[in-house]
């Protein structure tokens, strides 16, 4: 067991806190329009990456850092000193990315994986329907093989980022089988081709983060297959671990930065000296360091497998809900006046976290996960 | 970094469980919990073993880290291991190496490593409490040495301890807390002195027993101080420190044991013809108590490397995990028990051990509220 970095580690950490320092952004969630929002992050990802500290664990070849977790691990680290925003590319970068460099042909890769990098081209993931959320293997929207494409028919729904992204990861039924999560395939779907229609969706923040997608007689060219035709259960499975595992580590190092953030607001609110507000804060940072150990220490069980397990949904769980209770609190402790003014954001992360615990698995998903996988427990469906 | 343990380390928690199913079988638990507490055959097979060199320097005649010492605690945790391990190796030695004269630690010490002497911490008081304006035991000169006049209450195991470090108040009594810290000495008490009385007291937790300590006007030679009068606090604030994690180890090994025995029975007890780990109200429970263990472990593991290490944080990090793991074990011990039905609640079934044993580790080394507050104060709250 050992915590101290490296000489080269402590190298890594000293350049990437210097640029950091140099070049974060200071500005606020709950700043400006979305659309505002969506340039600014997409500004701070091209920066971000032509310094080479996003794909951090990528290989060089399609743009990556080829670095290891150790060298991710240490820059997620010191995003939370500098509190700096994310990337605005959340989604490829935490699946995208990684499910094609793990099931992606060469020039896929090659094709791929450079503007998802930059932030020229964002990513969305194309899996819930209307009829299949939870049970994602009861999706229904139709992928036709014909020939050299497939036509694509169907619906998607609650699809972060549709609006602003070029590609769906999208899974699809191309074949009817008894086991409904044989006869599925992924694509890669542009989302200029004609026929994808995307109507924006208003969360109860207000804002419109998430869309339905149709797809109308949507050409697909075979090309844009990942894995192999009727075998994108199997993709699917490896973006939700990588959305669970890879992101939970991002996760975790979300949960540092609500911390601190909590902190430094009930300071600035003088409600520092309330005991009850200490010790609630107190157990948020508690509860934020533990989800962050936990995180090292699958980083650690990774490097010696290889892939992330199904602990990853311990760290989803547990940061989403931390994160709701951790932004209750920042509510609950500025009174009524933390209900009207938004200076801060915490109005809107206080609503914004109810979707954390549905996002991405719900808890309940991922306590049937960790019962069944983790524990070996009866199957309840 | 690398959050794991060695191969080596793997090993012996490997031979240590194989040591303790054996010898420390529930059946002998109880009938050391109904007997005296302590079996001096067993203590000898154990210092065999080398257990109680673990953590001691060699040239005070030890082998082995701290680290494995933490191996060992989680697996005696485990199986509820009674007698004064915990109290000699976890509460004495920390002390007696943070604050001991050379004498003191070649004596004391290499009789511990030896496994012919067994020790304690006598620090709480009626108040129960953990800091150092808690400690009103009063300590004066005279006769050439010191003159020892009080009460210390909640004594781990004080009937069997060869050497007691008596924490005593030699100057500032009741003044601010600042102050409080000034004016604590230690004191490594051999045997029984004259006017030291050591009366058993009635515990919840029949595994461990405590002890009420007498000191009327015991006198103790200067060779008995350890290290300079009045400024044993930084001292012992650091042997606290690797004490509460050693602590945290042994709670984590009895947080597992209840999980892997509630995961077990919901396995195989069947009620309206089904496994009850189908249902989800069990299930969900067991991924929660899963998550407790997980992260409790992540917290502790780290602050006993924060304490080895000496790490800028090491303070900070044992309160996080002894706040952490105090909560953790006493949910999750009581979760256990209702997880078991009716034979959870019986005096025969083992569950009921673990539970008290979580309430006595809970208050030992200051409970969760007193940790947390540490915390909000390390945040500047
Ligand atoms: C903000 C936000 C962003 C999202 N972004 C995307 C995206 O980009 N791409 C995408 O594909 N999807 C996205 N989703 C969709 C998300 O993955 C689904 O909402 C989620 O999987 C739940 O599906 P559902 O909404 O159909 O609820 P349902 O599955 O109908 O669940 C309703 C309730 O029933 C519970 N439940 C269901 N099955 C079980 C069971 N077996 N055991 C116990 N309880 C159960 C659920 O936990 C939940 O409480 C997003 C959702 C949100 C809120």
């Amino acid at each position: 067991m050992d915590f101290d970095l490296s000489p080269d580690e402590k190298a890594f950490r000293d350049q990437v806190r210097a640029w950091l320092k140099a070049n974060a952004p200071r500005d606020g969630d709950g700043d400006g329009d979305m659309e505002t929002f969506i340039e600014r992050r997409r500004a701070w990802q091209k920066k971000l990456s032509e310094a080479g500290y996003v794909g951090i664990t990528w290989p060089e070849e399609y743009g990556g850092r080829g670095g290891n977790f150790m060298n991710q691990l240490i820059f997620n680290d010191e995003m939370i000193l500098a509190q700096a925003p994310e990337p605005i590319n959340v989604i490829g970068l935490g699946m995208g990315g990684p499910v094609v460099i793990a099931h992606g042909t060469e020039e896929q890769k090659k094709r791929y994986l450079p503007p998802l990098l930059s932030a020229e081209e964002i990513w969305c993931q194309g899996f819930s329907e209307p009829n299949a959320g939870s049970d994602l293997s009861g999706l229904q929207t139709r992928a036709e093989d014909r020939g050299d494409h497939y036509i694509v028919n169907g619906q998607k729904v609650w699809t972060t980022l549709a609006h602003v992204a070029k590609w769906c990861m999208l899974l699809a039924r191309e074949r009817k089988e008894p086991n409904p999560r044989d006869g599925l395939t992924y694509l890669l779907v542009d989302m200029e081709s004609p026929g994808v229609e995307v109507r924006p969706l208003v969360q109860i923040t207000g804002d419109a983060e998430f869309n339905e997608i149709f797809f109308k007689d949507v050409k697909v060219p075979k090309s844009q297959i990942l894995g192999e035709a009727c075998k994108g259960w199997a993709v699917a499975m490896t973006t939700l671990l990588h959305e669970r595992g890879t992101l939970g580590l991002a996760l975790a190092t979300r949960a540092q930065i609500t911390a601190a953030e909590l902190a430094e607001h009930a300071r600035k609110l003088g409600r520092g000296a309330d005991p009850l507000v200490r010790q609630k804060i107190a157990q948020h940072t508690i509860e934020a360091r533990a989800l962050q150990l936990n995180g090292y220490r699958a980083v650690t069980a990774v490097k010696r497998s290889g892939i992330p397990g199904p602990e990853g949904s311990i760290l989803k769980l547990m940061w989403s809900e931390l994160n709701q209770r951790m932004t209750e609190t920042a509510v609950d402790i500025a009174g009524p006046s933390g209900q009207v003014s938004d200076g801060d954001g915490w109005k809107y992360q206080f609503l914004r976290s109810r979707a954390n615990t549905i996002e991405a698995g719900t808890s309940e998903v991922l306590r049937n996960i960790l019962a069944e996988r983790v524990l070996g427990l009866p199957r309840s469906r | 970094m690398d959050f794991a343990f060695s191969e080596e380390q793997e090993m012996l928690r490997r031979s240590t469980r194989d040591f303790l199913a054996k010898e420390c079988s529930p059946k002998v638990v109880r009938k050391l919990m109904e007997g005296s507490g302590y079996d001096a055959a067993m203590w000898k097979k154990i210092a065999d073993l080398g257990w109680t060199a673990l953590g001691i320097p060699e040239e005070y005649g030890g082998a082995g880290t701290f680290l494995d010492l933490v191996v060992v605690l989680e697996e005696a945790g485990r199986a509820l291991l009674p007698g004064p391990f915990f109290a000699t190796m976890g509460l004495a030695v920390p002390a007696i190496l943070e604050a001991g004269t050379e004498a003191q630690k070649k004596e004391a010490l290499g009789a511990i490593a030896q496994g012919s002497a067994r020790a304690t911490l006598a620090f709480t008081e009626p108040s129960g409490r953990w800091d150092a304006g808690s400690v009103s035991l009063k300590a004066t000169r005279a006769g050439g040495g010191w003159k020892l006049e009080g009460v210390k209450l909640f004594v781990p195991d004080a009937g069997v301890a060869d050497y007691t470090v008596v924490v005593a108040r030699t100057r500032g009594d009741g003044r601010p807390r600042s102050e409080d810290e000034d004016g604590i000495t230690l004191f490594l008490v051999k045997g029984r002195p004259a006017g030291m009385t050591v009366n058993p007291l009635e515990t919840l937790d029949m595994t461990r027993r405590w002890g009420e300590i007498r000191f009327d006007d015991v006198q103790l030679g200067d060779d008995a101080v350890m290290g300079a009068p009045n400024k044993a606090w930084p001292h012992l604030k650091r042997a606290l420190e690797q004490s509460t994690a050693a602590l945290c180890a042994e709670m984590v090994g009895g947080v597992q044991k209840v999980l892997e025995t509630s995961t077990d029975y919901a396995k195989t007890r069947q009620q309206f013809g089904k496994p009850i780990g189908i249902y989800q109200a069990v299930s969900h429970k067991l991924a929660d108590m899963l998550v407790l263990s997980e992260s409790g472990r992540s917290a502790t593991y780290y602050a006993a490397w924060a304490v080895d290490a000496d790490a800028p944080d090491r303070s900070l990090a044992s309160s996080m995990a002894k706040a952490y793991v105090s909560d953790a074990y006493r949910k999750v011990a009581g979760d256990g028990i209702q997880v078991h039905g009716g034979i959870g609640f019986t005096w025969e079934h083992d569950m009921h051990l673990y539970f008290k044993r979580a309430k006595s580790s809970e208050v030992t080394l200051g409970d969760a509220t007193y940790h947390r507050e540490l915390v909000a104060q390390a945040l500047d709250l």
